[in-house]
């Protein structure tokens, strides 16, 4: 089975992260990044696949230079080789955009399965996965939970809410978006590493892939969500205190 | 408390490469993982945790500087940042690591004959056989030239009497490198457990280094064949050799230790609340403190990364290490010490994991060479002149 697994680098959780001078996107001086963290459980479903099955995984990022350090862990952790599309500020475009370039560097893999995270920490628009999928004229299922390869095609477990799943079985090419903390993530050996460096990481542009990357929609503004708890403390004897807050429970919070 | 993210108050990661921070960054998920859930009980029961034994082998930690037979043949930067990781964990379980790979499988694979790399190494990189290094007797520490543990070669075989002291995994190790004089001088050994007349005894009542183990061995007309011997091994310069080798991970090793007190005590005492309800990292003594010690791990970081680039460009010398070993290890001290200090009452009890660092770290300064010692190299290599005596 061939494994297509689209991986994104986001700011890695715990920064401390500041917004730069544009008022536009973080401030990257000092920002560390990480596989995001869906698609780190995705490579890991499409590495435990390959365990039990065979064949090969194929990681596939686009992104800018740095983004090479994530595919470079992926390539440590097992996958074979790698695609990746080198795009400059890819958050200034849609994710249609990103979804076209991912979709003309996967087309000619011929993956039977192609795996992404559901969503990405950092934009989170939860759409590159299903946008590529339609790009590419293939079936695929979201927010996924487990992934059984069964005969000619796959049996998945899509997460739905309060606490429902639907069980769907699916033929294969397919593309699945992936929940997070499905499996247990594997660790980069050392001697993963050591190989990953031997491993061929290919670059493509978005020339190459003929897409022009654009923006119909645009990013104003981001900032810090404001606090907007607020502690108050009742004062006076307990009567006094227990009154006030009928008072407030009635008229303020809407509750009683 | 959250994570640990290591201390980089100058960009210090502008200096390591991809790979470089990749290696840490997998060794610190495995310590955040595996080690710092359990090191505590670890340390108070005197527990050693040789249930991480396997993983530490799957991950590559075993010999991670060495080439073939199973090692990963990772940089000497990469290594060190390895130690780091480990040590912030716990300088114990840095100390196993550290013997395993530059006191028992660097010997071996330096010294050693084809036959014993192919028999030793790829099961020590894989956890699957433990080792220990035994140098250091009763009466010789700082002085290992005086050692009176002997080998006496009775045709094809060798008999060994003696006494080794303070010996890193000593009970539980299948094989022990052991130092031993001979008529043609110091002389290196493969001694396996169970051989007949060599024995192990823990040294117990140890108030440092609890979750590793620390042993006595004894030789009694402990007879091995001359193939168990080290071909390569030649005086004790031999010995001396594989100690560099393991104080190399040993100045990076102790950042660890002294970044995770640095940080216990930076979180501590922005939240610790004291006159005019002001959080005590507002008092300028409490300031200076926390300015002495990122300043000096800092300090200590720039001579770790300087040693072990010169090590891969095969530079580096062992006055050099001393001078990592020496002044790392006394800052990791200091740092743990003013750390307990900023923590007040809180900082002797085991919440936290300065106290443990703190035990730990009088033994580092000792071990692998002293403090003093590395003074005197260091004095020696400035002046010319040798001043042991």
């Amino acid at each position: 089975m061939k494994i297509l697994v689209a991986l994104k680098q986001v700011p890695a959780r715990d920064s401390l992260l500041r917004i730069d001078a544009s008022g536009r996107w973080l401030d990257e001086s000092d920002l560390s990044f990480e596989i995001n963290e869906p698609d780190a459980y995705a490579l890991e479903a499409a590495l435990q696949l390959k365990e039990q099955h065979g064949g090969e995984v194929v990681v596939l990022s686009a992104g800018p230079e740095r983004a090479v350090s994530a595919i470079r862990e992926a390539l440590a952790k097992g996958a074979d080789r790698a695609i990746h599309v080198e795009q400059e500020n890819l958050g200034e475009f849609d994710t249609l955009s990103l979804a076209k370039l991912l979709a003309a560097a996967a087309s000619s893999e011929k993956a039977d399965l192609i795996l992404t995270g559901l969503q990405s920490d950092d934009l989170g628009s939860g759409q590159t996965g299903v946008i590529m999928a339609e790009l590419l004229g293939l079936p695929h299922a979201t927010i996924i939970m487990a992934v059984e390869a069964s005969g000619q095609g796959v049996r998945v477990k899509r997460e739905l809410e309060a606490g429902w799943f639907q069980h769907v079985s699916m033929p294969l090419p397919a593309v699945l978006t992936i929940q997070s903390g499905i499996n247990k993530l594997r660790y980069a050996t050392l001697m993963g590493i050591k190989k990953a460096k031997t491993k061929e990481v290919r670059k493509l542009t978005a020339a190459e892939l003929g897409v022009q990357p654009e923006s119909s929609v645009s990013l104003l503004r981001i900032y810090q969500p404001k606090r907007v708890k607020q502690t108050q403390m009742l004062a006076g004897a307990p009567a006094e205190q227990a009154a006030q807050l009928v008072e407030k429970l009635k008229f303020e919070a809407r509750v009683i | 408390m959250p994570s640990f993210r290591g201390v980089d108050y100058l960009h210090i990661d502008s200096l390591l490469n991809d790979d470089e921070k990749l290696v840490r960054q997998t060794t610190r998920q495995f310590v955040e993982d595996r080690v710092v859930p359990v090191i505590k009980d670890c340390y108070n029961q005197g527990r050693f945790p040789a249930e991480l034994i396997p993983e530490m082998g799957e991950m590559g930690f075993f010999g991670a500087n060495l080439d073939g037979y199973g090692c990963a043949g990772m940089s000497n930067v990469e290594y060190g940042l390895i130690m780091q990781e480990l040590e912030r964990g716990d300088s114990g379980l840095r100390s196993l690591v550290s013997v395993q790979g530059a006191l028992v499988m660097y010997p071996i694979l330096t010294y050693g004959s084809e036959e014993q790399r192919k028999r030793y190494l790829p099961k020590l990189a894989k956890g699957e056989m433990i080792g220990c290094f035994g140098l250091t007797e009763p009466g010789y520490g700082s002085n290992p030239a005086g050692m009176t543990t002997t080998a006496t070669r009775d045709g094809d075989s060798w008999v060994l009497n003696g006494e080794k002291t303070w010996i890193t995994n000593g009970t539980v190790a299948d094989v022990a490198v052991v130092w031993a004089r001979t008529p043609e001088g110091v002389r290196g050994f493969l001694v396996e457990k169970g051989t007949p007349g060599y024995k192990t005894s823990d040294i117990h009542g140890k108030l440092s280094m609890r979750a590793s183990v620390t042993s006595s061995l004894s030789f009694s007309d402990c007879r091995i064949s001359e193939c168990h011997r080290l071909p390569e091994a030649q005086g004790l310069k031999s010995a001396l050799g594989c100690l560099s080798q393991a104080r190399f991970g040993i100045g990076w090793g102790v950042l660890g230790a002294a970044m995770d007190c640095f940080e216990t005590a930076r979180q501590y005492t922005m939240v610790r609340k004291q006159f005019d309800d002001r959080p005590i990292a507002s008092h300028q003594l409490v300031q200076e403190k926390l300015a002495w010690m990122v300043t000096e791990i800092t300090k200590g970081q720039l001579l770790a990364i300087q040693c072990g680039r010169l090590k891969d460009a095969r530079k580096l010398d062992f006055a050099h290490i001393s001078m990592l070993k020496r002044n790392n290890v006394a800052m990791a001290l200091e740092c743990a010490r003013l750390s307990r200090d900023l923590l007040g009452g809180n900082g002797i009890i085991d919440d936290y994991p300065i106290m443990r660092h703190m035990c730990n770290l009088e033994t580092v300064k000792t071990y692998e060479g002293t403090d003093h010692i590395h003074t005197l190299v260091i004095g020696e290599r400035v002046t010319g002149i040798p001043a042991y005596k």
